[in-house]
């Protein structure tokens, strides 16, 4: 399968990634993770602002498809642990993210995700996380 | 042993069960509040298929989880305060000890153990059928805002 068929079965294969609404787009072999503004997505109806644990989601479904891509297999890999950080509100508008492999070894892959919405320079959101790999 | 008194009605607890309503996001994923008092807060996610993260194994997706216990944390904040104010997530640190069970839906305590002026520490675990054997624990920070939210209706 190339890249872009390996994203679009992980995409297209997990319901929860529907629920959330949330696409996205390879540019070579990087990964940009978009998640549409939808209502049901809030957090904050005063501000308002999306619900953290959206942005947290977000952020490492963003982590597990760039896995999807560069770890090719028809299985979906494991979250071990993750920390994310909030750095600004996630307003009520599209966020993009992009994650970096920062090692992947036989078994287990850090990764980080940063995600931002008008500018990348100003990121609402980052993650690190540690995934284990799944075999074929 | 003596009977204990009734328990008379609790503000913390009805804006406690409005945050599991009332936010778009906790309503689209069915929360519900399960108890709100002495600090701690306990909330549950039931299994939907449209949730699942893995289809696989059928089970419910970590993200759900992850709303879940960040969702909890602000809920045992205003079983803390006595009022529902603003919270921030600052971080949220989540380790997963094993997948959920399959087509199970997911209950999180969370717990306030200390508050400052401007912010709220908590520790929050999952689990599926068994508060002894966890599925993820979590811990996380959260500024407050200095401001209560007002009621709906502007009353006080």
């Amino acid at each position: 399968m190339s890249p872009e068929e390996q994203l679009q079965a992980f995409l297209g294969r997990v319901p929860y990634i529907r629920f959330l609404g949330m696409r996205a787009e390879l540019a070579g072999d990087e990964l940009t993770g978009i998640l549409p503004f939808s209502p049901h997505l809030i957090g904050n109806s005063l501000l308002p602002a999306l619900h953290g644990g959206v942005i947290g989601a977000f952020l490492e479904m963003t982590a597990l498809a760039q896995l999807a891509v560069t770890q090719s297999t028809p299985r979906v890999h494991k979250t071990i642990d993750v920390t994310i950080e909030y750095l600004r509100p996630g307003r009520a508008m599209a966020t993009y993210a992009r994650a970096e492999l920062r090692k992947v070894g036989r078994r287990i892959a850090n990764v980080h995700v940063e995600a931002w919405q008008e500018a990348r320079s100003q990121p609402v959101a980052a993650l690190r996380g540690h995934f284990m790999l799944a075999e074929d | 042993m003596s009977d204990p008194e009734p328990n008379p009605p609790n503000p913390n607890l009805e804006a406690a069960a409005a945050m599991a309503t009332e936010v778009p996001q906790a309503a689209a994923l069915g929360f519900q509040m399960v108890s709100a008092a002495d600090a701690r807060g306990v909330m549950h996610a039931p299994w939907r298929e449209d949730l699942v993260g893995d289809p696989d194994t059928g089970v419910i997706a970590s993200g759900v989880v992850t709303s879940l216990l960040d969702h909890c944390c602000g809920m045992a904040i205003t079983a803390t305060t006595g009022e529902r104010r603003p919270t921030a997530t600052l971080d949220l640190r989540i380790d997963y000890m094993r997948p959920a069970a399959a087509r199970t839906g997911v209950t999180v305590e969370a717990h306030c153990y200390h508050l400052t002026r401007s912010i709220a520490f908590v520790r929050a675990h999952a689990w599926d059928a068994d508060p002894a054997d966890p599925i993820a624990t979590a811990q996380a920070a959260f500024m407050l805002s200095p401001a209560p939210v007002p009621a709906p209706g502007g009353a006080a």
